[in-house]
């Protein structure tokens, strides 16, 4: 329902029940405020965004109120401009800037602050109060953010993110009246994996990036770009900023569907591994350094006697295509174990076929039961863990409706609701950092997980099963919207196929996630291809005599055997890579390659969503895009991108939406190209000794309707896939994306960015092939995941690395007894020494051992460990 | 008549007056200090950089000549790790100054800047910093600034108390 009320004169249809000032923020009608934010709703703590309500059109004196604390009613009269409510607000923020300290030029905020440009649109410019401020000591937070509590404006936003939304417990007010103080209880590094966000909530420079205040730019000497999160399957939208062709920092950009205002630490920080000293930068021969002249001839010798090709999930579809089109189709495999490769095209089958809807983040936050099937999501897909922490709040809302309580009113929202929770059943192997929001946790090993959901679904189809799994398709079939989440971390095929079934019993009402192991492990099924070891089979089968790894660090994700073989059998191998790996060093030709933020290209994400990020780096010469190296060793002739994802959908046409995930390079604004850079942008000219101003001139961008420069649109002209900040007049921090929303919340003007690839009911289901049996002795090994380690190229970012857990080792206590194990114990895995010694937890499930992947040993598909004493 | 022998008489006054063209460059300009020229970075009263790498000047530099880039030195301060200025583009507007929040940057009245080559024009750190404090004396931009330096604390800055203690319990 709308209401129409009048503000400074301008009528306006605004949703009934909406705060005021969201509805004169999403109507572009500027009222300072600092406490209100869009996913964190009304405080009314600031007392900054003042104005002047007439209650109707006989009122005429009106009263001054928070429009953050006021709903829209019909009719109502409201003025922003009211020269008592102008000066209402001006008093306010010279009373907040009491305190305030002179540090601007020595802040990192400053030129993206929301705390400046509130003042400055207040217009208090002058300091009158000449007595001493109040001051307070930092803590130290650890290795991602600073702190600086005298810029505090008490505003509570970063407890009531940290506390009330992302669930973490060690970031607290202290104190009382002017002395609040925000931190821990002692110094320490923040434990949530979402904590990176206070950098961008905070609205002064309290909280900071420690890594871009380290390599420090200030905002206006940042090009921008949009770009998409390489480390895990969900897919977040990111800025990534440059200057002087280093990535400086990684922002949230706003998308209404997925990640919304905030991101994981491993998607803040994590693509820092750009910047790493990993970083491949000069062709090898054998170890050697060579000329690129000499890597690419022996390339294209290797690949002439015949190659067999190796795609990876942490390319780009295009890069991935480039392969594939080089080596033929049935000479592609897939860079990751056989079952990870048939696993993954299974997801995107049962994805494909429905009935259950692909749930974006948003809808998974209006899901009111959740069913998890052995995904820990806090360290597999973290953003996944943080909306369904707004899910867990489900009932809570609901209550607070009922009883006619604002949905933004946040505080009251939480005591009307009385702590009702929805129901969210974990069913994980090891304790789960969601265990604190879900109503059941259940610790399973794989097999038994798999069982559970089996049985949850002959529950519902009305089958005998046992009561606890009869109580849940109980609670799963009552509720409008059950979400259930499953995926390939435990590389169990027979989960995935439980929760289809669930899904298929449940109907059309039901929500399905299911997660991929990687940022484009979907688009690589899409692709086709087998696994490692079926490359290394085919190259003993003599089907060719080399081989060509793309992007991938095969020991990560394959038995280390079969890469072993791989090389063994194969000639010459080839690698393409970004970074310095186990394969680029062993490799007998080894070429550079652009990363993420160096090229453009497409993800395809958990929902099958094509995403395109660009390059905010212009390309070095010695390290050009996958997709062109390959070009330019024979896979096609494609000069820029969309030519490629012409020839892609041509071969493929159900990829067609490939398309849509962003404008192509033609798109031209009413400015022309979208300029990466700021205006101004510093420095421009400070190098120009030729006499010529080398901004007027930037490298054209071919694969993108981009430019390096600063001439050309930005801010509210630019497609929503386009956007490389939230220019607005006036407002410079990222809280000026209201400007971009089509509600607070809502998704981008415009459209959130993306295309969809999967349209439910595509394809029919075939019946699940027989799972691969588990042979062998001893515990099932668990894959231990970290929200702050991810796949190497994760543990390349110096900044994730100094958060990362060591390595670790988990038994059962009573197992490890049954074992004769103690903690502490070096271990033995399959006859192997472990590098990580034991360590006892009693909330595993019995029966498997979890051990950290990436670190200790490649994901693979389930299996069992043999665990013995190290001799 | 009356009229040229009145101009006459004017222009012949001047033959008397005192002369104001000078001589450049046998004789030397007397600027005031105000005018805009050679742009230098000046030390605080203790002799230590003001420049705090604030990027003021560069983002308010018109024609975008000036470069620099932050980095903290040991006791907390922040400092340009390079300092360039292209006085090939240059066009003494006295913007940087005006902008500057720490009295570092300062036009100076030297304005002889003349070069054979361009690359001569491009001024970095070493060439721009001097060792006094230029036109503005006695201002420590670090002494009023909140964030703690070694050898000043919190609240040890002007018009500051001292830091709150958490665990009082005074209201």
């Amino acid at each position: 329902m709308s209401v129409r009320i009048e503000i400074d004169g301008r009528i306006i249809e605004a949703k009934a029940g909406d705060d005021l000032l969201s509805v004169c923020l999403s109507h572009g009608i500027d009222v300072p405020y600092f406490c209100w934010h869009g996913a964190l709703g009304s405080l009314g703590a600031c007392r900054q965004c003042a104005v002047r309500v007439y209650s109707g059109p006989d009122d005429a004196t009106g009263k001054i109120v928070m429009s953050c604390m006021t709903p829209a009613t019909d009719g109502l009269r409201v003025s922003v401009a009211d020269p008592e409510a102008s000066n209402f607000r001006a008093r306010v923020i010279e009373w907040l800037m009491v305190n305030h300290p002179h540090d601007c030029p020595v802040c990192e905020e400053a030129g993206s602050c929301h705390l400046q440009d509130m003042t400055v649109a207040t217009g208090h410019n002058e300091r009158r109060y000449r007595f001493d401020k109040r001051t307070h000591r930092n803590q130290d937070l650890g290795p991602l953010l600073t702190h600086e509590m005298n810029r505090c404006i008490a505003c509570y936003r970063c407890t009531r993110f940290y506390r009330d939304y992302a669930g973490g417990r060690d970031l607290d007010a202290f104190g009382a009246h002017d002395n609040v103080y925000f931190g821990r209880a002692e110094d320490g590094v923040l434990e949530s994996p979402f904590a990176g966000n206070l950098a961008e909530v905070c609205p002064t420079g309290v909280f900071n990036d420690k890594g871009w205040s380290h390599d420090y730019a200030r905002k206006w000497d940042m090009r921008a770009a949009p770009s998409i999160c390489p480390h895990c399957a969900v897919g977040c939208n990111l800025f990534v900023s440059e200057r002087d062709g280093r990535v400086r920092r990684v922002q949230n950009r706003y998308h209404g569907a997925l990640n919304g205002y905030f991101l994981c630490d491993r998607g803040r920080f994590g693509p820092l591994h750009v910047v790493s000293p990993q970083r491949f930068t000069a062709p090898q021969i054998a170890g050697a350094v060579v000329s690129e002249h000499d890597a690419v001839v022996a390339a294209r010798a290797a690949i002439e006697q015949g190659a067999i090709g190796i795609g990876s999930p942490r390319a780009s579809l295009e890069a991935n295509y480039a392969l594939r089109k080089l080596v033929g189709a049935e000479r592609f495999f897939a860079g990751v174990s056989d079952a990870e490769a048939k696993l993954v095209r299974r997801i995107v089958e049962i994805l494909r076929a429905g009935p259950g809807q692909i749930a974006t983040l948003s809808e998974i936050e209006a899901c009111d039961a959740v069913l998890v099937l052995g995904e820990d999501l806090t360290n597999v897909a973290p953003r996944i863990a943080l909306s369904l922490r707004q899910t867990a709040r489900g009932a809570e809302r609901a209550l607070a409706t009922q009883k006619g309580v604002a949905h933004w009113l946040d505080q009251a929202v939480r005591t009307a609701g009385e702590g009702r929770r929805s129901p969210i059943v974990l069913a994980t192997p090891a304790p789960d950092a969601l265990d604190d929001v879900a109503s059941l946790s259940l610790r399973l090993d794989p097999l038994s997980i798999a069982a559970f959901g089996d049985a949850v679904a002959t529950a519902l189809a009305g089958g005998d099963a046992p009561n606890k799994a009869v109580n849940i398709a109980n609670v799963l079939a009552a509720s409008e919207r059950p979400l259930i989440i499953a995926g390939a971390s435990l590389g169990a095929a027979q989960i995935v196929e439980a929760a289809a079934a669930i899904v298929a019993a449940l109907g059309t009402k039901a929500r399905i996630v299911l997660i991929a192991p990687e940022a484009n492990s979907l688009g690589l099924a899409l692709l086709g291809g087998d696994g490692v070891e079926a490359a290394a089979a085919a190259l003993e089968a003599d089907v060719a005599r080399n081989v060509i790894v793309l992007e991938n660090e095969l020991f990560e994700r394959a038995p280390r055997g079969a890469v072993d073989r791989l090389f063994a059998a194969a000639t010459t191998v080839v690698a393409l890579d970004a970074l310095t790996t186990e394969i680029s060093a062993r490799a007998d030709v080894a070429l550079p390659v652009a990363a993420f933020s160096e090229s453009a290209g497409t993800f395809v994400n958990y929902e099958g969503r094509a995403q395109r990020f660009f390059a905010a780096v212009q390309p070095q010469e010695y390290a050009p895009a996958s997709w062109r190296r390959l070009a330019a060793l024979g896979a096609g002739d494609w000069a820029t991108l969309d030519a490629i994802i012409k020839d892609l959908i041509a071969d493929q046409p159900e990829l067609v939406g490939v398309v849509g995930a962003a404008p192509d390079a033609s798109c031209s604004c009413a400015h022309g190209k979208i300029a990466r850079a700021p205006r101004p942008l510093s420095a421009h000219t400070a190098d120009d000794r030729a006499g010529r101003d080398p901004a007027a001139t930037p490298k054209p961008d071919p694969d993108s309707p981009l430019s390096f420069g600063m001439e050309g649109a930005r801010g509210a002209d630019v497609p929503a896939a386009l956007l490389t900040g939230y220019e607005t007049h006036g407002l410079h921090s990222a809280n000026a994306v209201t400007r971009f929303e089509e509600e607070i919340g809502g998704p981008l003007r415009g459209g959130d960015p993306g295309a969809r690839l999967f349209k439910q009911g595509d394809a029919a289901l075939s019946p699940a092939a027989p799972f691969a049996p588990i042979d062998g002795h001893g515990p099932l090994l668990v894959p231990l995941d970290d929200v702050f380690s991810g796949s190497e190229t994760g543990r390349a970012s110096a900044l994730l690395a100094a958060r990362a857990p060591a390595p670790r080792l988990l038994l059962h206590p009573d197992d490890a007894a049954a074992l004769g194990l103690a903690e502490c114990a070096s271990v033995m895995l399959d006859g192997v020494a472990c590098a990580a010694p034991l360590t006892l937890e009693p909330k595993l499930a019995r029966g498997v051992v979890a051990v950290s992947v990436g670190k200790l040993l490649p994901r693979g598909p389930l299996r069992r460990v043999v665990v013995e004493a190290a001799r | 008549m009356i009229g040229w022998l009145e101009a006459l008489f004017r222009v012949g006054r001047k033959l008397a007056a005192k002369t104001v063209t000078v001589q450049y460059p046998e004789v030397k300009p007397k600027l005031p200090p105000r005018s805009r020229g050679r742009i230098v970075l000046t030390r605080d009263p203790d002799g230590q950089e003001r420049c705090v790498a604030c990027n003021l000047c560069a983002v308010a530099c018109p024609v975008g000549c000036i470069d620099l880039s932050k980095a903290v030195a040991e006791d907390g301060r922040w400092y340009p790790e390079h300092f360039r200025i292209n006085f090939a583009r240059c066009i003494f507007c006295g913007y940087c100054e005006e902008a500057c929040p720490t009295a570092a940057i300062q036009l100076t009245p030297d304005f002889e800047l003349s070069e054979w080559r361009r690359d001569a024009l491009v001024y970095d750190k070493q060439d721009l910093l001097i060792a006094g404090q230029g036109k503005v004396r006695g201002y420590r931009y670090w002494s009023v600034a909140g964030k703690a330096i070694a050898g000043k604390d919190k609240g040890e800055a002007e018009h500051e108390a001292p830091p709150v203690d958490l665990k009082g319990l005074r209201p």
